[in-house]
C-alpha cells in the first residue's frame, strides 16, 4: 500500500529517486530586490543552492540572467521551478542540465606563493591547464582559469601543495546548446 | 476630481484616485507618521470610507474578511515600522488561505532609508516572505501603475497579498496619474484555461470511475460564484460524492445528500474513509495540506487522482497525481462539462450505488455525534443551537483558531459560499473579531457572528471597541471553557495530560469586559437557558460578547491524530485506542 511518497509533509526524506543536479538559468526583470525574492525562495523552503551567478544581460530591457547550479530529486527541481516561475519578475525558467542541455563555464583567480621548484612546477601546471598568469611577484602569482567546475577543482587541489594562498570563483554560468535562444 | 493641482497631483492624491479606479469603497487602517499626508488625501474625500482599526493585524484580519465575503480585494493602510510589523500576522494569513489584498504601508523619506530613522523598518524585506509581492515605489510617477498592478497581481491568478510601501516624500511630492492600462503584464500572467487535453484525460478518469470522490477546497470560492454554479452542476451530474476541506465550506450545500461533510484531522468518518478508498479523486482547488492528507505514504492509496489548481507550485508539491489541469476553476469546470455532455457520458450507475451503500453504512456511524449533558452545555450543542436559531437569516460566520472552529466547521452548515471566514493554513488565533468587523463593512445589514474560543478572542479583543466606534453589530459567541481546548486536547492524547500553560487563568468577565466597551455582554450556563440567551443575542441590535460557558475537558472528535491514516481516526467512543507514534509526536 505505500508508495514512494514521502511519510507526512515533515518527512521529506527516504526519497527512492536520486538527487541530480540541476542547472537553473532563470531571467528576470532587473529589478531592487529581484535576486533577493529568487534567494529568499531557496532558503525559505530549505532548497540548497550549490552556485548562483547574476548580472544585467539586456540592458535595453533591463533584464538580468540568473545561474543556479541545485541538486535535487526530479521532483524536487519541478517544484523549484515552478515556485520560482510563479515569482512575479520571473521571465522564464529553464534547466540547462536536462529540459535544454547547456554548456557550463566558470572562472577562478587562483593565488600560489612559493620559490623554486614549486613555483616552477606551479607554472608549469598552469600551462597544461592554459590558466593566464594576470599578477607576478617574486613570490606569487596569480592564474585566471575558466572551465568546467570540474577542471577548476582539479586545478586548485593540484595548486594546495604547490602554496595556493587563496582562491576566489564566480560560480557556473551556462547557456543552451544550438542555434536558438533558450 | 477635485484635488488636482495643475495636471499633477501629490502622490497622496494618487493613492486615493487609484484606489477609487480601483473601485475601492472601505479600507481599513490606522494612522501614523508615515502615512499622514494619504490620511490627509482621504480627509478631503467622502467616496472611500475609512475604518480605524485598533490594532494593524486588526487592519489586515478585516480586510481579509471584507474580501473573503465579497470577492473583491480587501484594502488596509498602516504606517511604517511597527504599523507594517503589526501587519505581518494577517499578511501572512491571507497568503497561506490566498486572500487577496492590498496593503498600503508609510515608509520613511527615501533620503532616511537604510539609516535607522524612528519607525523605519524594512518593509519589503520583511513582507517578501509574505506577500505574494510587493513594491517600494520610490518615483512618484510610478505610483499609480504600481497600485493599479498591486490590485491585479492580489485579485488575479492564485490570489494573495501584495504590499505597496510609500515612502513619505513621495507622498508629497507632485506627480502624473495615470489610469488602469490594458497592457498585458510583462512577466505576470497566470494560466486560467486549461490544456484540453488534460481535460480529456480527466473526464476518461470521471468516466470510467467506481468509486469516485471530489475533494474540493477554497479554490473553488476564489474562483467566485461562477465557480460555485458549475461545481454544484457537476456533482449532480455525476452523482459522486463531494467533501470540502476548512476553506471550501459553503461552495457546495452542506444540506445536500452527496455532501459528505468535512474531510482531514476533524474531518467525518464518511469523507475521510471515502478518500482513502476511492479509486478516482477529483481535487478542485484544493492544496492537499497536511491537515488534509494525514499521512502520505497512506493517504488514498489506490486513486487515480485529478488535481484542478491555477498555481503551478501546488501540483505534486505534496501528492503526486496523475492528471495535472492547470487552470480557474470555474474555466476548467465548464471544460469539464462541457466535454462530459458532449461525449454523452453516464456515470456507471451500479457501481455507484454499491459505492453510496458503503458511504452510508459509515454514515451510519454518526462520526459527530455527541452525548448532550444534563448541566453543562456541550459546545457542540451550543454550535447546533447557534446554527438552528439563524440558519433562515443572512448570516455570516467567522471563527478563531482551536476547538471551537472545528466544531463551528462540524456543526454549523453552510449552503452558500463566502459565508465563512476562517484562518485554514495559519491558524491565526484572534483572526474573528476583526474578520467579523470587516464582513459587517462589507455586508451592514446581515448577521455576523465570530465563533469563539475564550483564549484565541483576547488576542484581538479590542478590535470590539471597532465595532462600537462604527455601530457594527457583530456577534462573538465564545465557547467559553477555560482552556485553549486544542492544546490541552493535544496534551491529554500525546503529553501524558500534562496541562502546561494551557489554563486560560485569570479570564476578564466578558459581561462586564462587553459594557466596559461599550457593547453587550450575555452568559449562558446551562442548556435550558442557551436558546433564551442566543435568541437575545440576535434581537440587540448592536455589538454583543456572547459568554458560552461549556464543558471545560469535552475533546474535538473524529480526529486523525498527526502521522496517522485516514483510516486510522479516532472517533468519539474509541478514544481509549488512541496511539500515536513516536514519528507522530514530533509533527504539528
Amino acid at each position: 500500500m505505500t508508495s514512494n511518497q514521502p511519510a507526512s509533509a515533515y518527512f521529506l526524506v527516504d526519497d527512492q529517486a536520486r538527487p541530480r543536479k540541476a542547472t537553473l538559468s532563470v531571467t528576470v526583470d532587473n529589478e531592487v530586490g529581484a535576486l533577493a525574492r529568487v534567494v529568499a525562495l531557496f532558503s525559505g523552503r530549505g532548497y540548497n543552492i550549490e552556485s548562483l551567478t547574476v548580472a544585467e544581460t539586456d540592458h535595453q530591457k533591463h533584464t538580468s540572467r540568473i545561474t543556479i547550479v541545485t541538486s535535487g530529486t526530479n521532483e524536487v527541481i519541478t517544484q523549484i521551478m515552478s515556485q520560482i516561475g510563479r515569482l512575479v519578475p520571473v521571465h522564464r525558467v529553464v534547466d540547462l542540465a536536462v529540459e535544454k542541455p547547456g554548456v557550463e563555464r566558470e572562472m577562478a583567480l587562483i593565488k600560489v606563493a612559493g620559490e623554486g621548484n614549486k613555483r616552477a612546477e606551479a607554472l608549469r601546471l598552469s600551462e597544461v591547464f592554459r590558466a593566464r598568469v594576470i599578477d607576478i611577484t617574486h613570490t606569487s602569482f596569480i592564474f585566471e582559469l575558466t572551465g568546467t567546475p570540474e577542471k577548476i577543482d582539479a586545478f586548485v587541489d593540484l595548486m594546495i601543495p604547490l602554496g595556493m594562498v587563496e582562491y576566489s570563483r564566480t560560480g557556473v554560468v551556462a547557456i543552451g546548446r544550438g542555434a536558438e535562444a533558450q | 476630481m477635485a484635488l488636482e493641482q495643475g495636471g499633477q497631483m501629490t502622490g497622496a492624491q494618487i493613492v486615493v484616485r487609484a484606489l477609487l479606479e480601483q473601485g475601492v469603497r472601505h479600507i481599513f487602517g490606522y494612522p501614523g507618521g508615515a502615512v499622514l499626508p494619504i490620511y490627509d488625501a482621504l480627509f478631503n474625500q467622502d467616496q472611500i470610507e475609512h475604518v480605524l482599526v485598533r490594532h494593524e493585524q486588526g487592519a489586515a484580519h478585516a480586510a481579509e474578511g471584507y474580501a473573503r465575503s465579497t470577492g473583491k480585494a480587501g484594502v488596509l493602510l498602516v504606517t511604517s515600522g511597527p504599523g507594517a510589523t503589526n501587519a505581518v500576522t494577517g499578511l501572512t494569513d491571507a497568503l497561506m488561505d490566498s486572500i487577496p489584498l492590498v496593503c498600503i504601508t508609510g515608509q520613511v523619506p527615501t533620503h532616511l532609508i537604510g539609516s535607522d530613522a524612528f519607525q523605519e523598518c524594512d518593509t519589503v524585506g520583511i513582507t517578501r516572505a509574505c506577500t505574494k509581492h510587493n513594491f517600494l515605489v520610490k518615483d512618484v510617477n510610478d505610483l499609480a501603475r504600481v497600485i493599479h498592478d498591486a490590485f491585479y497581481i492580489a485579485t488575479t491568478g492564485r490570489p494573495g497579498p501584495v504590499v505597496v510601501d510609500i515612502p513619505k516624500d513621495v507622498q508629497f511630492r507632485l506627480g502624473e496619474y495615470a489610469e488602469v492600462s490594458n497592457i498585458l503584464h510583462k512577466t505576470y500572467r497566470p494560466q486560467t484555461e486549461p490544456d484540453p487535453v488534460r481535460i480529456e484525460q480527466a473526464i476518461e478518469l470521471i468516466a470510467g470511475a467506481k468509486r469516485p470522490v471530489f475533494y474540493t477546497g477554497g479554490g473553488v470560492i476564489n474562483s467566485g460564484p461562477r465557480a460555485t454554479e458549475l461545481l454544484r452542476e457537476l456533482v449532480r451530474l455525476t452523482g459522486f460524492p463531494i467533501t470540502s476541506t476548512l476553506m471550501g465550506l459553503g461552495a457546495y450545500p452542506a444540506s445536500d445528500r452527496q455532501w459528505l461533510g468535512m474531510l482531514g484531522m476533524h474531518g467525518t468518518y464518511e469523507a475521510n474513509l471515502a478518500m482513502n478508498r476511492c479509486d478516482v479523486m477529483i481535487n478542485i482547488g484544493a492544496r492537499f495540506d497536511d491537515r488534509v492528507t494525514g499521512r502520505l505514504d497512506a493517504f488514498s492509496p489506490a486513486s487515480k487522482k485529478i488535481h484542478v489548481d491555477i498555481d503551478p507550485s501546488s501540483i505534486n508539491k505534496n501528492v503526486r497525481v496523475d492528471v495535472p489541469v492547470l487552470g480557474d476553476c470555474a474555466t476548467v469546470l465548464e471544460a469539464l462539462l462541457e466535454a462530459w455532455k458532449a461525449r454523452g457520458e453516464r456515470p456507471d450507475v451500479a457501481a455507484q450505488t454499491t459505492w453510496w451503500a458503503q458511504i452510508d453504512a459509515w454514515r451510519a456511524r454518526q462520526s459527530l455525534a455527541y452525548q448532550k449533558g444534563e448541566d453543562a452545555i456541550k459546545p457542540q450543542y451550543a454550535i447546533e443551537r447557534l446554527y438552528q436559531l439563524t440558519r433562515n437569516r443572512d448570516t455570516y460566520i467567522t471563527t478563531e483558531v482551536g476547538q471551537h472552529q472545528m466544531w463551528a466547521a462540524q456543526h454549523y452548515h453552510f449552503d452558500e459560499p463566502n459565508r465563512w471566514m476562517t484562518s485554514g493554513g495559519l491558524g491565526t488565533m484572534g483572526y474573528g473579531i476583526p474578520a467579523a468587523v470587516g464582513v459587517q463593512v462589507a455586508h451592514p445589514k446581515s448577521l455576523v457572528i465570530d465563533i469563539a474560543g475564550e483564549a484565541s478572542v483576547q488576542m484581538t479583543m479590542q478590535e470590539i471597541s471597532t465595532a462600537v466606534q462604527y455601530r457594527l453589530p457583530i456577534k462573538i459567541f465564545i465557547l467559553n471553557n477555560e482552556y485553549m481546548g486544542m492544546v490541552r486536547q493535544w496534551q491529554q492524547l500525546l503529553h501524558g495530560g500534562r496541562y502546561a500553560h494551557s489554563y486560560s487563568e485569570a479570564l476578564p468577565d466578558f459581561v462586564k469586559l462587553a459594557e466596559a466597551y461599550g457593547a453587550k455582554g450575555i452568559r449562558a450556563r446551562t442548556p435550558a437557558e442557551l436558546d433564551a440567551a442566543i435568541q437575545q443575542m440576535l434581537d440587540y441590535d448592536g455589538p454583543v460578547i456572547f459568554d458560552c460557558v461549556v464543558e471545560k475537558l469535552e475533546n474535538c472528535y473524529p480526529m486523525i491524530p498527526s502521522g496517522a491514516a485516514h483510516d486510522e481516526m479516532i472517533l468519539p467512543d474509541a478514544v481509549d485506542a488512541v496511539g500515536v507514534s513516536e514519528a507522530g509526536k514530533m509533527l504539528v
